[in-house]
């Protein structure tokens, strides 16, 4: 019994096919340098752009909870407004000067708090069906919700936080009026994020999730343990969206209920689900849309844009399976088919 | 005291009526609707407008509603629904939140987003005194109708051969189907009828909950609510939970304001932890 044998051919195909899917391809280099882009292509449009990042940082934590793990919630906006209001209320007791207001703190202010009330709630989504998920997910959401509303002393109650005043990013690039800062700083903090959701999801540990989602009773049956990978992915994505909303607080430097409301975990699963959810791309992509509708119809007038939501979902559901990705993965495979064929 | 008893269990009389047709939605098809609200807002809108526009009496506006109600609920059922039935829960929760949002976006756009109050006949207002507590006439009123209305249904669902081919199918569609009982049917009839009911709650509700256009966003999370206390397999169960989260929210509001809402939704959080399939429900043979 040698200690050291070549490893069997099978053993090389599944470390080739493992690695290989942590390559970068070029539709992703092109989205990363187009979002660099918009930089000098939309300069009037700076404080949207910063938002869609932070919003498709919001529709990437849900990705990881929805798309990957398959829990089915209403209330990752719970962790964007507990996020919002850690970072928000650390920059305003740090009075701009001292580390508390440092941006880059407030983030892991943000994102820690929200991944221990991620990681206290996470055994609540452990058990029961997707109702129970959904209803446990959404209640926890409105009792944030309403604490917030309720701690008037700690969270300025309906008036919203006042004076978050963030120091510079870095102590070097102070933000703006003009959203500059705060684009580029959201999307370099989106990108590097992205980058850990992208390894972790081609990572084993992405896969035993995606399996969970699969068949969870199977995926117990041969070893995994499902329920801490469970807890750990929900954890995760408590603190990106923790992140996004201590990025929300820190460029618009206030934080409302409107934070924490109904209408923002709605609003994260929509455009995930217009992107397209386990792609990865998916939110980011669907958030790009969401927000540019919202802009545009919203801009005629506010029930134009909710009413063609409604019917964009309707239609979303009933004929295009798997959003805007999942439409271009079926057009691409029917290409390939037919180029194949002639 | 007692006047709090009575208005919370008017109030939960209504939310019965406003929720009874999700529960069977959801117990018999395993369908997420969270739409069901929209069909409520029908209701009270249609109630409103022909008050207050045409002047029609109240008491022909509550089965006005109700028919309003079902016709629409039967027509979208026909049409939409029934694509859903064996798609994935997601897609349910998506295609109702749609429906919900273009329905508040068509009543504001044709109504206004103010609250919708309406002039209730002279016969329905004023107070009485009941046991030395003082309660509203439409309180009254609503508890009758209501209560009317689920004695009847008890009286259908345990005595009538189509009440019995109903707790058939949500027991267990497959075999019911199996003995022949046309469960695509019986669904589309007790879509109808329960949209019907949430389409009569909301008219009924004119005189006690402001309708706006938020209003199914608004009280889905009630909805939701008495169906997940009170479970789906029997209307019993979400009776009492209906009785119980009016009697709370009634009460809360009135005693601790602060911490009213916080209370009832951490209710529902601990009952979904603990009993999964509802506080009056039997655990699920399936």
């Amino acid at each position: 019994m040698s200690m050291i044998t070549s490893p069997s051919p099978e053993a090389v195909q599944a470390r080739a096919v493992l690695l290989g899917r942590s390559n970068w391809g070029a539709a992703e280099i092109a989205f990363w340098i187009l979002a660099v882009a918009c930089y000098w292509i939309f300069p009037t449009k700076l404080s949207l752009l910063s938002e869609i990042a932070i919003l498709g940082l919001v529709a990437l934590s849900v990705d990881l909870v929805l798309g990957y793990a398959g829990i089915v919630t209403l209330g990752q906006g719970a962790f964007f407004g507990i996020g919002a209001y850690a970072a928000g209320l650390a920059a305003k007791h740090g009075m701009g000067t001292s580390l508390w207001s440092d941006p880059l703190i407030g983030l892991f202010i943000g994102g820690g708090v929200a991944a221990f009330i991620g990681f206290a709630t996470s055994f609540l989504v452990l058990r029961g069906s997707d109702m129970t998920r959904l209803m446990v997910t959404l209640g926890v959401a409105l009792i944030v919700d309403e604490v917030v509303n309720q701690m008037k002393w700690l969270t300025g109650g309906s008036d919203g936080l006042q004076g978050v005043l963030p120091s510079a990013v870095l102590g070097i690039w102070d933000f703006d009026l003009f959203g500059r800062v705060a684009y580029v700083y959201s999307l370099v903090v989106l990108f590097v994020l992205f980058v850990i959701a992208r390894a972790l999801v081609k990572s084993p540990f992405g896969l035993s999730l995606q399996a969970i989602k699969g068949n969870q009773l199977r995926t117990r049956a041969i070893g995994m343990p499902v329920n801490a990978r469970l807890i750990a992915v929900y954890t995760v994505a408590a603190f990106y969206a923790g992140v996004a909303g201590a990025l929300a607080a820190q460029t618009t430097q206030f934080a409302s209920p409107d934070y924490v409301a109904f209408h923002r975990s709605a609003d994260a699963m929509l455009m995930l689900v217009f992107g397209g959810a386990g792609h990865l791309y998916g939110g980011l992509l669907g958030s790009v849309i969401f927000r540019t509708m919202q802009d545009v119809l919203g801009n005629i007038t506010p029930q134009y844009w909710q009413f063609w939501l409604g019917v964009t979902l309707v239609a979303l559901v009933l004929f295009v399976r798997g959003g805007i990705l999942g439409l271009l993965d079926n057009l691409l495979s029917a290409w390939r088919r037919k180029g194949g064929a002639s | 005291m007692l006047t709090i008893l009575l208005d919370g269990i008017a109030y939960g009389m209504l939310l019965f009526i406003l929720a009874v047709g999700l529960c069977v939605t959801l117990g018999l098809m395993n369908f997420i609707n969270l739409a069901h609200g929209t069909f409520a807002m029908a209701g009270g809108y249609l109630t409103i407008t022909l008050m207050q526009q045409m002047g029609v009496p109240f008491l022909l506006c509550l089965p006005a509603a109700f028919i309003f109600a079902a016709v629409l609920g039967l027509v979208l059922e026909r049409t939409l629904y029934r694509h859903l039935y064996d798609k994935t829960h997601l897609d349910q929760v998506l295609f109702s939140i749609g429906l919900v949002f273009i329905s508040i976006a068509m009543v504001d756009y044709a109504y206004g987003a103010n609250q919708q109050i309406v002039n209730l006949p002279d016969y329905l207002t004023g107070r009485l005194n009941f046991l030395g507590a003082s309660i509203g006439v439409y309180r009254v009123f609503v508890i009758l109708i209501c209560g009317l209305l689920v004695i009847s249904l008890q009286l259908v669902l345990t005595k009538t051969r189509f009440g019995s081919r109903l707790r058939a199918a949500v027991d267990d569609g497959r075999v019911a189907r199996g003995l022949g009982i046309d469960v695509t049917r019986i669904f589309a009839v007790t879509f109808a009828v329960g949209s019907g009911l949430a389409g009569l709650g909301g008219a009924l509700g004119t005189g006690i909950i402001s309708f706006d256009p938020t209003f199914p966003l608004k009280y889905m999370i009630y909805f939701l609510i008495v169906i997940s206390v009170g479970g789906t397999t029997t209307i019993t169960g979400p009776f009492l939970a209906a009785i119980l989260l009016g009697v709370a929210d009634v009460a809360g509001k009135y005693y601790v304001p602060a911490v009213g809402g916080f209370i009832i939704y951490t209710i529902m959080v601990v009952v979904l932890i603990v009993r999964p399939q509802g506080l009056f429900a039997r655990a699920a043979g399936k």
